[in-house]
């Protein structure tokens, strides 16, 4: 199948390894990747700020760049929950009703494209480290994604999954929530912290690197020990242990 | 006219307020435990109900119904009332509702009154009116008593007294009610304040209520309480006095057959609250013999305006967004600066302010989406605190530096080429994230390192050697 | 303009005149718990239980029976009634002083009072009065410490809206909903069973 990549533009400026992994697991499994190199950002930054008229902005260029997509994969959670939640109504705004309701069922997670549209959960992945899950807010309270990103780090061999306490707990980034509530936003992030050393994982894996960008900033400046991964980059992992 | 919430116009902003409160242990103590507990309770309460999203998708058509109509349903809750011996009164405004108050205390030559639990009178400062005006407000719930006590301010909706513990209480109880001994445990508190409250329950001739709903069909008002001080505030004084926000009509008495079901379990965890009082207007031999309603809008019909955010208005006060907030279990309640806190405040204090105060709410959620979950009406707050911060967006409240940014973010972003070379700027600065100046961030979290190569970069490359090969 | 005026004017300004067809409510949530009333009474009695009600079942032959059983071994030697209660009901033996507008103090000082109701819910083991001559004035079962409730089987509903519906004809009453003796946890979270509300609740149910 043809999949097009919808990396979202942090991860194409800070997370580029996530974006390679999503190719290297979707060719794996036989499809093809395309990159439509005009793409940019949902909008959601600006839509979450209050600037809507800019948001909207960048849908259309979103929409303008996927019309004709067959099937649009997204490695971020949080970028399909603002599409999904938040397009419609803007559509309104800016007379795009039609395309956003064709467009939108062909709009994947990545958890999602692999699980429920290939049906798949073994990817032939091996990464023999211990892993704890954050389920970040969009992927369970807005897409519902449930146990899918575990049950796809369940089939990886190697990998020791460990639960994470209050795993659906809120890790405090919230966009510009972190930089205008930093103070919050810390406290939170430090409860999170405290949950994830508290499982003894090596690795903090999460569907969404704004959630991982935020834990991560926090696990190193404390100085944990504890690295973060998107889980693409997991699935795409082929480690042998070294015993 | 002037709309008031509490104090909320006066308050700092949530900022502010918020740095002072972290630095609280024991506050953020108690309000972590009280949280947790209720809300263990709630899922447990909530997960024996085969048919809760029925529920609350019922209860969310109800309250719309109400929004729709809620002209007729007010003038038909004041006939129906009237009907029954009831006396209506409107107040436009916090003001307007104390003065009706007042007046109907002393045209009976009254100075004193019991009250029950009820925000609203908290809303319009009810108490600082009254007792300039030489007259009482005895609280008789709890945890009212408790801040009414400690000259202190509510913490959370349900359980307002959440940030004291019961050392503290015991001082303040020994102290104000002048105990020379009193036990430590929550049993010997409880039984002081019912001892100190028995004798005012007797007495004084004026009761005061909120009420959580109001039936348009049957002019009937109804409390929802535990501790059964409700049931004596409405039942034993000679004269009563409910104050209400027009957003508490339910259209029919059936109605509380949803809301019985969906608020007791979501405020407190219980299947249902130990009681529930319901009357209409003046029952002979049995209450008061004189009953008033005052029919508040401070501010309600503003919210009522803005169709994206006029769901605000469906609250049935049960604070369960409250108990799951991740922001507000950081806190607590006194960082929002007005009586109404947690996600519910964050978004109804500006709103009923007429966003002209309380700027600094809608952005105090990392919009997690956890209250939208719990809501027993199914109020999408996430989307409403959106719809806030655009319209403080537009209104030009934000600064002009951000709004530049945001602008200029937006111009990029919406063409491939320029996001591109921005992404090559962000390059050039070595560790540049740290330099766009980010300082609340970098406190207490390292930023990633730039990669020497974008995906878009990488992606390029890889085409052309596919090409070649 | 008066405060109505004014309120009702804002109220059309914000809603518009063309509101559109009446909103549909749909009540597809559950109604009946589906179970028989021997299920069901021993759902009602567990919930009780659960707020620590002292439980009696009787049929109604044994009412007075049940209630003298009830004051011996609560120690008491008598009890207000409404005016309207069944005089087969009350045993020999024992005082009841009937409610013709007793004053506060005398409820305050009284042992306790004994009253019939009008339904209850077995799902939420809630006790529905709606003060009725046999039921008696709100005051009664609220002031004296002690309530002694008489529940008939019959009218034992499954769930609340069961219950809600039943109340049709005794919709403008004084209602009161009764579940376990007043509590508070306003302390730590900590549930403390009775405050102002009568602390001991007994309930006789008849089959
Ligand atoms: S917004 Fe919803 S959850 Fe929050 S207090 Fe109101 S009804 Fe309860």
């Amino acid at each position: 199948m043809l999949i097009s990549l919808f990396v979202a533009c942090y991860n194409d400026t800070l997370f580029p390894d996530t974006g390679k992994a999503v190719v290297t697991v979707l060719e794996r499994l036989g499809h093809t990747v395309e990159f439509r190199e005009a793409q940019t950002c949902c909008g959601q930054m600006h839509y979450n700020t209050g600037y809507r008229p800019e948001a909207i902005a960048v849908m259309k260029h979103f929409v303008e760049t996927f019309r004709d997509a067959q099937i649009i994969c997204v490695p971020s959670s949080s970028c399909v929950s603002m599409m999904r939640e938040h397009y419609p109504k803007m559509a309104k705004d800016a007379g795009l009703e039609t395309e956003i309701e064709e467009l939108l069922p062909r709009v994947y997670e990545f958890s999602e494209l692999l699980v429920d549209k290939f049906g798949i959960t073994d990817v032939g992945a091996s990464y023999p480290h211990t892993v704890t899950m954050h389920t970040s807010c969009h992927s369970i309270r807005s897409l519902h994604i449930g146990d899918k990103p575990e049950r796809l780090l369940k089939a990886v061999q190697g990998l020791n999954l460990v639960k994470l306490p209050a795993a659906d707990q809120c890790c405090g980034f919230g966009g510009t929530f972190a930089i205008k509530n930093a103070e919050v936003s810390s406290a939170m992030l430090d409860e999170k912290i405290k949950a994830i050393t508290s499982t003894g994982a090596s690795i903090c894996t999460a569907g969404d690197n704004s959630c991982l960008m935020h834990i991560g900033g926090g696990l190193s400046r404390q100085d944990t020990g504890v690295t973060c991964i998107h889980l693409a980059e997991i699935l795409a992992a082929r480690e042998v242990s070294v015993q | 006219m002037s709309v008031r919430v509490g104090e909320a116009a006066e308050a700092p902003d949530f900022r502010q307020a918020a740095h002072a409160l972290l630095a609280n242990k024991q506050v953020r103590a108690n309000v972590r435990r009280a949280t947790e507990t209720i809300r263990n309770k709630r899922a447990n309460v909530v997960g024996e109900m085969p048919d809760w999203e029925q529920l609350r998708d019922a209860g969310r058509a109800i309250k719309r119904r109400v929004m729709r109509n809620l002209d007729s349903h007010l003038e038909q809750f004041e006939a129906a009332c009237t009907r029954a011996g009831g006396q209506v009164h409107w107040a436009r405004d916090a003001d307007e509702g104390n003065r009706i108050v007042t007046q109907i205390i002393q045209s009976h030559g009254q100075k004193e009154i019991i009250k029950v639990k009820t925000m609203t009178s908290d809303e319009t400062q009810l108490n600082p009116h009254l007792e300039a005006n030489g007259i009482i407000p005895w609280e008789t719930d709890l945890a009212d008593l408790i801040i009414q006590l400690g000259h202190d301010k509510p913490s959370h909706i349900v359980v307002p007294a959440l940030h004291k513990n019961k050392t503290e209480i015991r001082t303040l109880f020994m102290e104000k009610m002048g105990l020379k001994e009193l036990g430590t445990k929550p049993e010997d508190l409880t039984a002081a304040a019912r001892a100190y409250l028995r004798e005012r329950f007797l007495r004084v001739k004026v009761g005061y209520s909120g009420a959580n709903f109001a039936v348009a069909e049957t002019g009937s008002v109804c409390v929802v309480e535990s501790e059964g001080n409700g049931r004596m505030c409405v039942t034993l004084p000679e004269i009563m006095i409910t104050m209400v926000g027009i957003e508490k009509i339910v259209p029919s008495f059936d109605d509380l057959e949803v809301f019985l079901q969906l608020l007791p379990r979501s405020a407190t965890g219980e299947r249902m609250n130990p009681y529930n009082s319901i009357w209409t207007g003046v029952t002979p031999g049995d209450g008061p013999k004189e009953f008033h309603v005052i029919l508040l809008d401070n501010g309600r019909t503003k919210v009522l305006a803005d169709e994206e955010s006029r769901e605000t208005l469906h609250c049935i006060r049960c604070a369960a967004c409250l108990n799951v907030c991740p922001v507000y279990r950081q806190t607590g309640g006194h960082a929002y600066g007005s009586i109404y806190s947690g996600p519910i405040g964050a978004i109804l204090t500006p709103q009923l302010q007429s966003m002209e105060h309380s700027q600094s709410l809608p952005y105090a959620s990392s919009l997690c989406g956890a209250c939208y979950d719990v809501c027993p009406v199914k109020i999408n707050i996430p989307e409403i605190l959106i719809h806030l911060r655009t319209r403080i967006v537009e209104n030009g409240d934000r600064g002009a530096a951000e709004r530049i940014g945001m602008r200029m973010a937006a111009y990029t972003m919406s063409d491939a080429g320029r996001f591109s070379g921005a992404q090559k700027l962000v390059k050039i600065g070595a560790k540049p994230l740290e330099s766009l100046g980010l300082p609340g961030w970098s406190a207490s979290r390292d930023l990633p390192a730039i990669p020497k190569e974008s995906f878009r970069d990488w992606w390029k490359k890889r085409q052309v050697e596919k090409n070649k090969a | 303009m008066s405060a109505k005026t004014d309120i009702l004017k804002n109220i059309r300004q914000a809603l518009g005149d063309d509101r559109g067809a009446e909103l549909p409510v749909n009540r597809d949530y559950r109604a009946s718990l589906g179970l028989d009333r021997e299920a069901m009474v021993h759902l009602f009695i567990d919930r009780l239980v659960d707020y620590n009600a002292t439980v009696y079942r009787t049929d109604a032959a044994g009412i007075a029976g049940t209630v003298a059983d009830a004051l011996r071994s609560r120690g008491k030697s008598g009890l207000v009634v409404p005016p309207g209660i069944d005089p087969s009901w009350l045993p020999q033996g024992y005082r009841f002083t009937a409610d013709h507008d007793l004053d506060y103090d005398t409820l305050d000082a009284a042992e306790g009072a004994l009253t019939a109701s009008t339904a209850a819910i077995a799902f939420t083991g809630s006790i529905i009065l709606t003060h009725s001559l046999a039921e008696g004035r709100r005051a009664i079962s609220l002031i004296p410490d002690y309530h002694l409730c008489v529940v008939f089987e019959s009218e034992i509903r499954g769930t609340v809206p069961e219950a809600i519906r039943s109340l049709a004809s005794r919709r403008t009453c004084p209602i009161t909903t009764i579940a376990g003796p007043s509590a508070t946890a306003d302390i730590e979270m900590m549930r403390v069973k009775g405050v102002h509300g009568p602390r001991t609740l007994d309930v006789i149910i008849v089959g």
